[in-house]
């Protein structure tokens, strides 16, 4: 068909890669044994005797793969070198940087067994909750010190960065934003995007609980959220085009609504460029961690361990920071003195109540906005 | 070649008929009627219709315009090269370029609202929703309409319209009692031609439309890699399956079109 890509080329071509790996699993070698250690078994560091001893075994591995970790993202491009930097024996593979959550969990379906299949997951809580069973647990060494509402209790996964839902805006196109239904206003015309569509993407589902807790509804009821945009629509304020830096750059989407991290990213990496400011909007918050987890059938089980302790450590933790997301044990390092002052000052003022959606909630609401939005922003 | 082609729509299909725990089942096909699935086949349809129907006139004009100029002259030969790259300009690419040139910040756009005060967007940014498709899918309808049309119009032989002049008739009976019927079924099947191609065209969309995945391909790719609507990988297949009935009918009705417009082209 000559339409670049059609869909039934792409189902085609997936089917016959599926085909055609399942053919030859077993070529790559899953058990990983380094030395007497299983490490494809091992729940915490002290299998390994001690962090040495992990080290040696991962580096024994030389390789890790990791997925879906744009390099644009609450700053994963700097922990990705320092990674690298730290271990130069451990070859990092990034599969698929754009790939969403729920991708990363059929990559490891499709590829078990391979030894191109990931070894580590970055997930957003609705995918963490469904896909328990491919995960291995494994508890970091800062594991006391993270607090219970973000982990999962065995060590499945693991909250590691996150941040309040915000609005990002340029100072030179539009007002300053105070309060949510400003947004509605005719000076924002045609200049208003949300990252994604809410039915698809963890961050646009987030914007429209956002949208809810701040227009008298609650994450027990996404309507109100719902409402909102599908006024914002017929205010002709909505513009539906995906936000990249890209179209921030060029001006076609001066208004926002992300991560309040990912704005503060688009802001540094277009310093220069554009102006750019983020507003977290004052009452309830609604914040959002995304979540660690080792694959079960990873190829590289003592590099993929090592890659969790990494990104508890202090300088990870202090990247997610420099990149605008509130690490996990951002509490404890700040009481051990370990955290960077300057940059967890200078994150946006938390709001006076902040709401997380249980799994429950978040399931309901995505029922809900799947009978509803496509219709809402029609 | 059937096991490259026919395999991979079995399994899509067949995924439509699988429950999330494995098993046999008819509930993803049945969610076919759900109103948000309908809503994305109407619009799918009537977007690829409109393109079709738009594009296969236009394109029509063309061929017809071409036909007086020299077969092998260069007109002709640039306007076939042309056509033949620009079908399939579509995607990304397309997209991009429809962003740079009518974006809310794009060339035009700006042009027209600062030296002539026309705001396009006046009530709303249209781009980057359904009636935006409209534009950028022409785009790659027109050329492929002159690919497909051109030799029909080409095997219209000179003695037909002479003997016609003969038997003393005009250039409106020459029209409408040759010309016109003899390529009805090249027009026709062009045009479902046509409407197949916008039917399951997918990245042009993706790329600009990001809100409520108002047509098929969109809902599929909804269905495979949504992380807040979790386990309707089936319904995917379900909506393939859909998609495969209305291209069936489609690529009848063309075929027999195609037999035929082929008696007149030999």
């Amino acid at each position: 068909m000559p339409t670049t890509r059609t869909l039934a080329a792409t189902i085609a071509a997936t089917a016959i890669v599926a085909l055609t790996l399942t053919g030859c699993s077993g070529a790559a070698d899953a058990s990983g044994t380094a030395g007497a250690v299983d490490a494809a078994t091992a729940t915490d560091v002290s299998a390994f005797g001690d962090l040495a001893g992990l080290e040696a075994a991962a580096n024994e591995e030389g390789a890790l793969n990791v997925i879906a970790l744009p390099r644009d993202w609450a700053n994963y491009g700097a922990v990705l070198d320092l990674f690298a930097e730290k271990y130069p024996e451990i070859t990092i593979t990034e599969a698929a940087p754009d790939g969403s959550s729920a991708e990363e969990i059929q990559a490891a379906e499709n590829l078990a067994g391979q030894d191109t299949a990931p070894d580590v997951f970055d997930l957003g809580l609705a995918v963490a909750l469904s896909s328990t069973d491919q995960f291995a647990p494994y508890q970091v060494a800062g594991w006391s010190d993270i607090p219970d509402a973000l982990k999962e209790e065995s060590g499945l996964f693991v909250g590691d960065y996150g941040g309040y839902m915000a609005v990002g805006y340029d100072p030179d196109a539009v007002p300053a934003p105070k309060e949510l239904s400003d947004l509605l206003g005719d000076e924002y015309k045609g200049k208003v995007a949300i990252n994604g569509d809410p039915t698809q993407a963890g961050a646009a589902f987030a914007a429209v609980g956002m949208a809810a807790v701040q227009n008298d509804g609650s994450v027990d009821d996404f309507q109100a959220g719902i409402d909102f945009f599908s006024e914002l629509n017929a205010a002709g304020n909505f513009v539906k085009i995906d936000p990249t830096p890209a179209t921030i750059a060029s001006g076609e989407t001066p208004v926002v609504f992300d991560w309040d991290y990912l704005n503060v990213g688009y802001g540094t990496q277009l310093e220069g460029e554009r102006n750019w400011e983020v507003v977290v909007f004052p009452g309830t918050g609604y914040a959002g961690y995304y979540n660690q987890a080792i694959n079960k059938d990873a190829p590289h089980p003592a590099a993929a361990r090592l890659w969790q302790e990494f990104l508890y450590s202090d300088d990870a933790q202090n990247l997610w920071l420099a990149g605008g997301a509130r690490p996990v044990l951002a509490e404890a390092m700040a009481a051990a003195g370990t955290i960077d002052t300057d940059l967890f000052d200078a994150l946006p003022v938390v709001p006076d109540e902040t709401v997380v959606p249980t799994a429950d909630q978040s399931e309901a609401a995505a029922t809900l906005l799947g009978e509803k939005w496509a219709a809402a922003v029609q | 070649m059937l096991l490259f082609l026919a395999l991979p729509t079995l399994i899509a299909v067949g995924t439509g008929f699988v429950g999330a725990d494995g098993g046999f089942t008819l509930d993803t096909v049945a969610a076919l009627g759900d109103p948000v699935v309908l809503a994305a086949f109407g619009s799918s349809i009537w977007l690829s219709a409109l393109t079709a129907v738009i594009g296969a006139i236009v394109g029509a004009l063309v061929c017809y315009a071409l036909i007086g100029a020299p077969a092998d002259g260069a007109l002709r030969s640039t306007i076939d090269s042309l056509s033949s790259v620009l079908a399939q300009f579509g995607g990304v690419m397309l997209a991009f370029a429809f962003v740079a040139t009518i974006g809310i910040q794009g060339m035009i756009t700006v042009l027209l609202r600062d030296s002539f005060g026309i705001d396009i967007y006046a009530d709303g940014v249209w781009l980057y929703e359904l009636p935006g498709l409209v534009l950028p899918y022409i785009y790659f309808q027109v050329p492929l309409m002159v690919i497909t049309f051109m030799p029909a119009l080409v095997s219209l032989k000179t003695t037909w319209a002479e003997a016609n002049a003969t038997l003393g008739g005009t250039a409106r009976s020459y029209w409408l009692r040759i010309a016109l019927p003899v390529l009805a079924p090249s027009f026709l099947g062009s045009l479902l031609l046509l409407f197949a191609n916008a039917f399951s065209s997918y990245a042009t969309a993706a790329a600009l439309t990001s809100q409520g995945s108002q047509i098929v391909p969109l809902q599929i790719r909804s269905a495979l890699t949504s992380e807040t609507m979790l386990g309707r990988e089936n319904l995917a297949g379900a909506l393939a399956l859909g998609m495969i009935l209305v291209m069936a009918v489609v690529m009848t009705g063309y075929s027999v079109l195609q037999s035929r417009a082929a008696r007149w082209q030999r």
